[in-house]
Parts: structure tokens; C-alpha cells; sequence
């Protein structure tokens, strides 16, 4: 077994696990710090987001009116001290990433541009064209490369973390190239994999966001926290999950069934009109969107395509003029990826996962439970997001949170430590293990893209916009079925050379385990708040839920919930108010 | 539109195979399906072990590039129905030029090196506290530079590109126009440290107008035009040290 | 970052890696291909180009005996024919790099761009008034 040695050890080379490994280096230069990362980090999925990062810098603008913008956007189930820390390290996390060189948009005079964005009642979102995510990831890349203190191991997958006397003291990964399994250890283990999009069908998420280290902390015993809340976009193309911003339905698109019928009328979202009219049907708020679309399937007035059922959004009345100059970004992504003119044609469109707002239970420093180990990005649930997160509040979140808990990783490293012989032993068992189950077994009958697609069914039934008892507890059944039938997988691919059907394996046992532990908390769960719908149990229960849900699991693998208070600084609970003139009802705390 | 379409991909197991072969897939041809859609039918459906890297599927991680009949490309950005009329199987391969590590999978270790060895991150002689705000950049500084800032890294311009292909110690398009990206940023006062790397026979002269690295780049970074800048750049201050040595730093 | 070390580390485990040969006629292919390899075909023609006017050279300082002999080699058809190759590629090198003009100068005019077309058709128009001026002389005398 080759053992390796390290301070500081990134698994995750995104936005948050680069910004994270900055920060150790800064921390202390002498500190070895190790980025691990199952694709090379500029690859990784924060390249794909598109609008913006909020922060605030403008005059006119407060700390305040961020916080509250962000707490009433996830419906009081953020913890207000972590989302004052947040509103007020954005800014200074923004400009430093302007320092390195990100190409911000600017205004005619040279300072940071910033944009409006949904939910946010104040223009605070900076944004470098519509790559702000691609231009914040390569930035962040390149900067590191001038830190000598920084390893790098591109294409390797970690498999599990090795815990011993209560503490975390490093990893076992998989090297793609060579199929070398070793032992990487280190003194601070910070998680930044990013969040889990793959466990549903249709998703805005890259193909490498399979949940890796929720799963990896939950198989460790750290609870993971609020996950019933995953975020839905509205009008995503199906099969590919490419996103249609709302601006396309602003400009007046209209999103028609499968009659030609503006459908959205039926669902107390307005009247159609002839020009469009915010907050009033296309315009209406992205969830009430989303579920009006699962009343259509069933009444059975969607489409039904390879993909299943999808509504369509009709831009051709706008004409070829307003869609080359207002929507190019729109016609570009149809044109190149889907084959489809929106000029000429209606684009195919359905509610589409977005983000994870639940994730790895940790502190405003991104340290979790279990000593030694830290998480940060959409993997972590610090919580600022709250139920539902706010657009424009992940990129600063892992900035802000990966820079805290690299520096409170690094300074946890500098106590000496050297790794326990039983961690060591641990990476043998690992090791034996993944040669057992998987490269050398070639008996197994099940397929990985099999148990895949019946585990996205199982989701998007059961845990999908609605939700309800029997549904969760049809797609928890479901999983465990599978998780079942998956010791009985068959991979067609014995080789140590680059095996991505080994990789697809390991990040589908992920996937079940992070997919029931969405199941479980949306079970436990029984009101609905954000975006956590339950269609038995209606409207939001603030004497029982205004509580984070932890999910553990016990060594003997059984299930266990837990509440856990949510942090109230300066913010009591009040309704929130979508569409017409916030009225607002104060709604007592407790 | 017919039914299915053949594809051809290049298989290549470095643990049974001495030599790659075509190994011939046919799929179901739908309109809105990319050739990167085609191989994961195959993993999924027909054979587990074919090997490639895929990620986003929208044109921006940079990881899906191959050679697609010959020409690189993004995988996810190319519509099987494009090859639908040609009547004979779709060959797909491995970029060209790198070294294969397994089926359509090659090494970027010296892509990686490459990149790194121009420093690409802003160097400054100051360090402005972060307290005292952004340095003032106008939309048109931006402009300047904001075109090789485009990069995702795919190396479909090194495939493209027979200098690389001949002597792979060319430095390359990619890297290059990097480079130019952070020279070209007004916040930027690196240029003097990168011209080491850049104005040495692999940097910028090794290249040869052949211009083709423009051509396949499917983020309109022009490469080619990086290159022919720096050339002119390099010149001038080689003049510039040669005529007026004290004004050299 | 230790890329190349952390690279000397994989080695032991390395699989073995296919380096696909380049086949010898690569650059018949592709019309851009076959101009690069024409442009390094070039270089011969370029020293062939010396050649020629070292012996110019050689013989103006011999006195008009020796230039009019070398006058009588240059009408040589052979020699004729390679100094027309010569004067094929330095008018194709020419129009390389007044193509690649517009690329290489970067022009700002405004804070705009200077169009690709003006910055070619200026140099193209250049060179044309600078022919013909040449050519001016050389009918004059």
C-alpha cells in the first residue's frame, strides 16, 4: 500500500477546493497542501454557472438588505449569524478574486458592474458576462498555479475517508490512469465535491455531480443537513438540462401545453396579456412555475417525447429581431446543443434540477462534527441558503466558506500528527474491497446505467416539486431495493486502465445513499416550506419546522433524524411574499 | 432521417491491445443528439468498458473533445444528423497529437505543463490592499484582453495544429493566447517575466501561420492572432533592447 | 504546483500509452496543411536566392567581364525556372503575412477595432504603390 502525506487535503477541485486551497497555502506556506480531484479543476462544475455572484459594493445598497433578501428568499431556515458572516465577506472575497484577475464586467468609468437579478431587491450581482462561473473557476485555477505548496491530483476518486480516534486522518483514492488504489493521509480534510443533480433524471448539473462527499461524510458518520430542500429552474431543455433563463420568457415568451394552451392562467398565476407583466404568469415565481407544470402531466396536457413529459416555451412570435439582439445566449445554446431554432420552432421545456441546498452539517467555519473534517461549497450546508437558495448566492458562498474553512483546516494541521496505523490498515480494507466487489467479480448481473435510470425514477417520483407520504416512502422502498441489487452489479470493464465504468460504480452507491437521505429528511419532514412541497401536509409549520433536519447514519448503517435550532440574529420569521405588494405579517418566532 | 447511424471509435486497452482498432457501434439517430450522446448510449447500452471524459455537455468544461472524422471537435457541440447523408460510419478518435492512455481517453500532463509554464495569474509589483477596492479597468481595457480570456482549455487547437504535431515542444496556441490574455489585461505588469518563455523558438516562433488552431476553436479565442501579436510585440522590443540598451530593465 | 514531479511519481503505476505515428503525407490533406509544409519547402528557394546574389555580388567586384558572363548564367532556362519558383514563394510568404496582418496588429481606433478589411486592404494597397513605384524605376532607367 503506497501512503502518501499531507497537511491539508482538498477533495474537490471546484471554485470552493481551489479558493479553500489558497487559503491553507496563505494560512501557513510551510503546510503541504493536497488538492484531490476526480477531474482535472478547471473542468469542474462551477465553470457552468452563468448569472452572477451577489455582493454587496454599490452605494445605496446595505449589508442588511442582502442578509434579508437572502433569509426571506430561503424562508427563515437560514442561520442568520453564518448569512451576516456571508453579506459581509462577499465583497471582500469578490475583489480579491478581481485582484487575481477575474475579468468582471465593469461600468463606462472602470469600477465592478453589477446587474439585477431574481429575488434580490437591490442590483448587487456581479457577473462577467453571462461565465461568471467559467471566469471565476480559471481564474481561481490559474492563481493557484503559482503556489508551489499546492499537489495536485488530477483524475483521482476518492472512494472513503479513513477515521480513526474520532478523527478524520485522510483518504483512500482511485487514480484513473492507473488504477492505483493508495492511502493519501493528512491532518485536515476539507470536502468541496459539489452538490448532487445526478440523482435526479433531469438536471442543469454536469455529469460529475454525483454527491461523492455528502455520501463520503454520511458513510463517516457526520449528518448531513436539510437535504429535502433541492432546488428546481423552471424551464430547462429535457435530456440535456441545458437552462432557459427566465429572460427569454421577460422578453415574452409564452409556455404552452400541449393544446397550444397557455396553461399557466389555470393556476392563479394572472391572466395572459399582451405584453409580458412581472410577477404575472410566464413571470410568475419559479417554484409555483415548476408546479404548475407537474398539474399538467396529470391532467395529461404535456408532450410526451423520449425524454417524458415536457410543456413547450414559444419564443416565434417575437420574431428573428428580438431573439438575435435580446436572446442570443438563448438561440445559441438551442442551436448548438438541441438542434432546435427557436425562431422557427417551440423549444421543449420542464422543471429541471438546480442546486442542493441541504449538504454536510458544518459550522461558519465549515468544520463538521467529526474532527478533522471540513466542508465548504454546494456539498456543505453552512446554512445561507436556507429552503430555498437565493440566484447569484452560490459563487460568493464558496468563496466565502471555502476561504473560512481553509484557513481553519490549515490552522487545525499545524498541531503535528502523524497518521494511526489502524487509518493505514483501513486503506488496505479499501483496497481489498473495490478489487472484490468490483475488478475482479464476474458474476454480477445488474448494470450500472439500469439501477441508474431506475434510481432517477425513483426520485423523480417520489422526491420530486411535490412531494408526499406515501410517494417518499414508494422512492425509499425503491432505494433500498437498489441498494440491494447493487451488491449484484456486473461491470463489463475489468481493467485498471482508465476504468470510468469502475468510476460510474462508485458514484452510483454514492448516489443511493445521498438519494435516500434526501427521501428520509423529505419523510420527516411533514410541512412545506421553500422548496420542500408536501402536497399532505400544506403550508409552513414554524411551531414544529423552524429546524434544520440532520440525517446520521449509525455504524450499524440504520437511520437516525435529528432537529437542530436555526440561528435567529436580527430577523423573526415573517411570511414570504411572492407577486403582489409585500403585505408584511409578522408571523410570531416559535 | 434514417433510423440508426454507425459510428467507427478507436478502441485502445493498453493492458490486452499493442495496437488501437475501429470497433463499429450503430445507434439510434435522433435529431437532437451530439456525437457525445451516441458513446454514451454505447457505455450505457452495448459495451461499459468504452472509455472517454464528459462533463457538462454544454460547451464549457472543455472535457469532450475528439477527433470527429478527422477534424477535432467538442463533442458535445457536434449533431450526429450533420454526418447523417455521408452514408458510411462516423469515425471518432481520440485527439490527435497526444498520447493515448485508453480509447478515446489522452494524456494532458504536458497540456498542463505548458499552460503553467507561461504564468497565467496577475503579477503586480504593489499589492493593493483588498480594503481600497477594485483597480479601475474601463469596459474597452476589457475588451482588449477579454477575447483569450475565452480559453475552456479543450486542446482542440493543439490537435489542429502540425507544429505541435511535429515538435512537441511547442509551447502552443492555447498557452500562448493565455499568455497574451494576462500581457494584454491592463492590471497586468507580468509581461517583461513571461517574454522569457514566449519569445524562445518554442514559444511564438515556432509557430508558422498555419492558422488552423482559429479555425476548430469553439470559443472564437483566435489563438493564431494571439501568436502573430506577441511576434510583433517580441520584435519591437528586441529592437528596443538592441537599439537602446539602457532603456532595457 | 509539482506537476512534473507529482507526474515522475505516476510513472510506476503508468500504463502504457499509444503514441500514434503521423503518417509521412499528413499534410495533403488539408489546403492549410500543404501551405505550411510549402512555406518550409521554401527555405531551400530562400538560400537558393543567397546563392544567386552572392554570385552577383562576386562578380560586380570582378569587373564587367565576369557581370556580363554572370548575366549570360542567369538566362540559363534552369536557372530561369528556379528563380521563378523563388519569386512564387516570396509573393506567397507576402501574401501570408499580409493576411495574418490584420490578426498580428490589433489596432485600436476609439476604443474600437480597427476592421481586419481596412487593415489588409491598407497593406495590400501599400505594397501595390511600392511595386509600382519600383517598377517606375527600373523602366526609367
Amino acid at each position: 500500500m503506497d501512503i502518501s502525506y499531507h497537511d491539508v487535503l482538498l477533495v474537490g477541485g471546484g471554485g470552493a477546493g481551489l479558493r479553500a486551497a489558497i487559503a491553507a497555502a496563505e494560512t501557513n506556506p510551510n503546510l503541504s497542501v493536497a488538492v484531490v480531484s476526480k477531474v482535472y479543476p478547471m473542468r469542474s462544475h462551477t465553470v457552468s454557472a452563468e448569472g452572477g455572484a451577489a455582493g454587496v459594493i454599490k452605494p445605496g445598497d446595505t449589508l442588511d438588505d442582502h442578509a434579508y433578501d437572502t433569509i426571506s428568499g430561503g424562508d427563515w431556515l437560514c442561520d442568520q449569524d453564518a448569512v451576516e458572516i456571508f453579506v459581509k465577506e462577499a465583497p471582500e472575497e469578490l475583489l480579491r478574486l478581481e485582484h487575481w484577475g477575474c475579468p468582471w464586467s465593469r461600468d463606462p468609468d472602470g469600477r465592478i458592474a453589477v446587474r439585477a437579478f431574481g429575488g434580490m431587491k437591490k442590483m448587487r450581482t456581479w457577473f462577467a458576462d453571462d461565465k461568471t462561473g467559467f471566469h471565476l473557476l480559471h481564474t481561481l485555477f490559474q492563481t493557484t498555479l503559482k503556489y508551489n505548496a499546492v499537489t495536485r491530483y488530477d483524475e483521482w476518486f476518492v472512494t472513503r475517508l479513513l477515521v480513526d480516534e474520532g478523527r478524520v486522518q485522510g483518504v483512500v483514492a482511485l487514480q484513473l490512469m492507473s488504477g492505483r488504489i493508495q492511502a493519501i493521509t493528512a491532518k485536515s480534510v476539507i470536502l468541496c465535491t459539489g452538490g448532487c443533480g445526478r440523482v435526479f433524471p433531469f438536471t442543469t448539473n454536469a455529469s460529475i455531480k454525483t454527491g461523492d462527499g455528502m455520501a463520503l461524510a454520511f458513510q463517516a458518520g457526520t449528518p448531513l443537513k436539510d437535504m429535502e430542500f433541492v432546488q428546481y429552474h423552471p424551464t430547462g431543455l429535457p435530456f440535456t438540462g441545458i437552462l432557459i433563463t427566465e429572460a427569454a420568457r421577460a422578453e415574452g415568451g409564452h409556455l404552452i401545453n400541449k393544446n397550444g394552451y397557455r396553461y399557466l392562467q389555470d393556476y392563479n398565476l394572472g391572466t395572459p396579456t399582451p405584453q409580458p407583466v412581472l410577477r404575472n404568469m410566464e413571470l410568475g415565481p419559479r417554484d409555483r412555475l415548476s408546479q404548475a407544470f407537474v398539474k399538467e402531466v396529470e391532467k395529461g396536457h404535456t408532450t410526451d417525447t423520449p425524454y417524458g413529459p415536457v410543456v413547450h416555451l414559444d419564443l416565434r412570435h417575437l420574431g428573428e429581431k428580438v431573439i438575435n439582439t435580446r436572446l442570443p445566449f438563448v438561440r445559441e445554446l438551442c442551436l448548438k446543443y438541441e438542434n432546435i431554432d427557436p425562431i422557427k420552432e417551440l423549444i421543449p421545456v420542464r422543471p429541471v434540477i438546480h442546486y442542493m441546498m441541504g449538504g454536510v452539517h458544518t459550522d461558519n467555519n465549515g468544520a463538521t462534527p467529526l474532527a478533522g473534517l471540513y466542508a465548504a461549497g454546494e456539498v456543505a450546508c453552512v446554512s445561507i441558503n436556507g429552503a430555498n437558495r437565493l440566484g447569484s448566492n452560490s459563487l460568493p458562498e464558496l468563496l466565502v466558506f471555502g476561504a473560512r474553512a481553509g484557513r481553519a483546516a490549515a490552522l487545525a494541521a499545524m498541531e503535528q500528527r502523524t497518521p494511526s496505523e489502524h487509518a493505514i490498515s483501513q486503506a488496505q480494507d479499501e483496497k481489498a474491497r473495490l478489487e472484490e466487489q468490483f475488478l475482479r467479480k464476474t458474476a454480477g448481473r445488474e448494470r450500472v446505467a439500469t439501477i441508474r435510470s431506475e434510481m432517477h425514477q425513483a426520485m423523480e417520483s417520489g422526491a420530486g416539486i411535490y412531494r408526499n407520504q406515501t410517494s417518499l416512502e414508494n422512492a425509499a422502498d425503491k432505494l433500498r431495493e437498489l441498494r440491494e441489487r447493487f451488491r449484484d452489479i456486473g461491470l463489463d470493464d475489468h481493467s485498471l486502465t482508465f476504468n470510468t465504468e469502475l468510476l460510474a460504480a462508485l458514484e452510483l452507491s454514492f448516489m443511493l445513499d445521498v438519494g435516500s437521505a434526501i427521501v428520509e429528511s423529505a419523510l420527516h419532514r411533514t410541512e412545506s416550506r421553500g422548496a420542500h412541497q408536501r402536497t399532505d401536509f400544506a403550508g409552513r409549520d414554524d411551531q414544529n419546522f423552524l429546524a434544520h433536519t440532520l440525517i446520521f447514519r449509525n455504524p450499524d448503517g440504520r437511520i437516525r433524524l435529528e432537529k437542530a435550532p436555526v440561528v435567529i440574529t436580527r430577523w423573526p420569521p415573517a411570511e414570504r411574499v411572492y407577486g403582489v405588494k409585500p403585505d408584511v405579517k409578522e408571523v410570531a418566532a416559535r | 432521417m434514417p433510423e440508426t447511424i454507425s459510428l467507427e471509435v478507436l478502441r485502445y486497452s493498453p493492458e490486452r491491445d499493442a495496437e488501437p482498432s475501429f470497433q463499429r457501434y450503430d445507434v439510434p439517430l435522433h435529431k437532437d443528439w451530439v456525437v457525445l450522446d451516441a458513446l454514451n448510449y454505447i457505455k450505457d447500452k452495448v459495451d461499459g468498458s468504452l472509455t472517454f471524459r464528459w462533463s457538462c455537455r454544454m460547451g464549457i468544461c472543455g472535457s469532450c473533445g475528439m477527433m470527429v472524422n478527422g477534424e477535432p471537435k467538442l463533442t458535445c457541440a457536434t449533431f450526429l444528423s450533420n454526418y447523417a447523408k455521408e452514408n458510411k460510419p462516423v469515425r471518432v478518435q481520440p485527439l490527435r497529437y497526444f498520447p493515448v492512455i485508453r480509447d478515446l481517453v489522452v494524456e494532458v500532463t504536458d497540456f498542463m505543463t505548458k499552460l503553467q509554464s507561461v504564468k497565467p495569474w496577475l503579477i503586480r509589483g504593489d499589492g493593493k490592499p483588498i480594503s481600497e477596492g477594485e483597480y479601475l479597468q474601463t469596459p474597452e481595457q476589457l475588451d482588449r484582453y477579454k477575447q483569450f480570456s475565452m480559453c475552456i482549455n479543450c486542446m482542440l487547437c493543439y490537435a489542429a495544429c502540425p507544429v505541435y504535431g511535429l515538435d512537441p515542444v511547442f509551447i502552443g496556441p492555447a498557452a500562448i493566447a493565455l499568455a497574451q490574455r494576462y500581457n494584454m489585461d491592463s492590471r497586468d505588469e507580468g509581461a517583461h517575466e513571461r517574454m522569457d518563455v514566449l519569445a524562445q523558438h518554442e514559444g511564438i516562433w515556432g509557430c508558422t501561420f498555419v492558422g488552423e488552431c482559429t479555425k476548430v476553436c469553439p470559443k472564437h479565442v483566435d489563438p493564431a492572432g494571439a501568436i502573430q501579436q506577441y511576434k510583433l510585440t517580441a520584435t519591437i522590443e528586441r529592437f528596443k533592447s538592441f537599439l537602446m540598451p539602457w532603456a532595457a530593465k | 504546483m509539482s506537476d512534473t514531479r507529482q507526474a515522475a511519481r505516476y510513472t510506476e503505476y503508468h500504463p502504457r500509452w499509444y503514441r500514434p505515428r503521423v503518417s509521412t503525407w499528413w499534410w495533403l490533406g488539408r489546403w492549410p496543411y500543404l501551405k505550411f509544409i510549402l512555406r518550409e519547402i521554401s527555405s531551400v528557394f530562400v538560400a537558393w536566392f543567397v546563392v544567386v546574389l552572392l554570385q552577383q555580388i562576386r562578380a560586380l567586384s570582378r569587373g564587367p567581364e565576369a557581370y556580363a558572363a554572370f548575366e549570360r548564367w542567369l538566362q540559363n532556362p534552369l536557372i530561369v525556372l528556379l528563380n521563378l519558383i523563388t519569386l512564387f514563394f516570396v509573393v506567397f510568404h507576402a501574401i501570408t503575412w499580409f493576411n495574418v496582418a490584420a490578426s498580428a496588429m490589433a489596432i485600436r481606433f476609439h476604443g474600437k477595432r480597427v476592421p481586419d478589411l481596412l487593415i489588409v486592404g491598407t497593406n495590400y494597397a501599400a505594397w501595390a504603390a511600392i511595386s509600382l513605384v519600383v517598377a517606375w524605376f527600373l523602366v526609367r532607367s
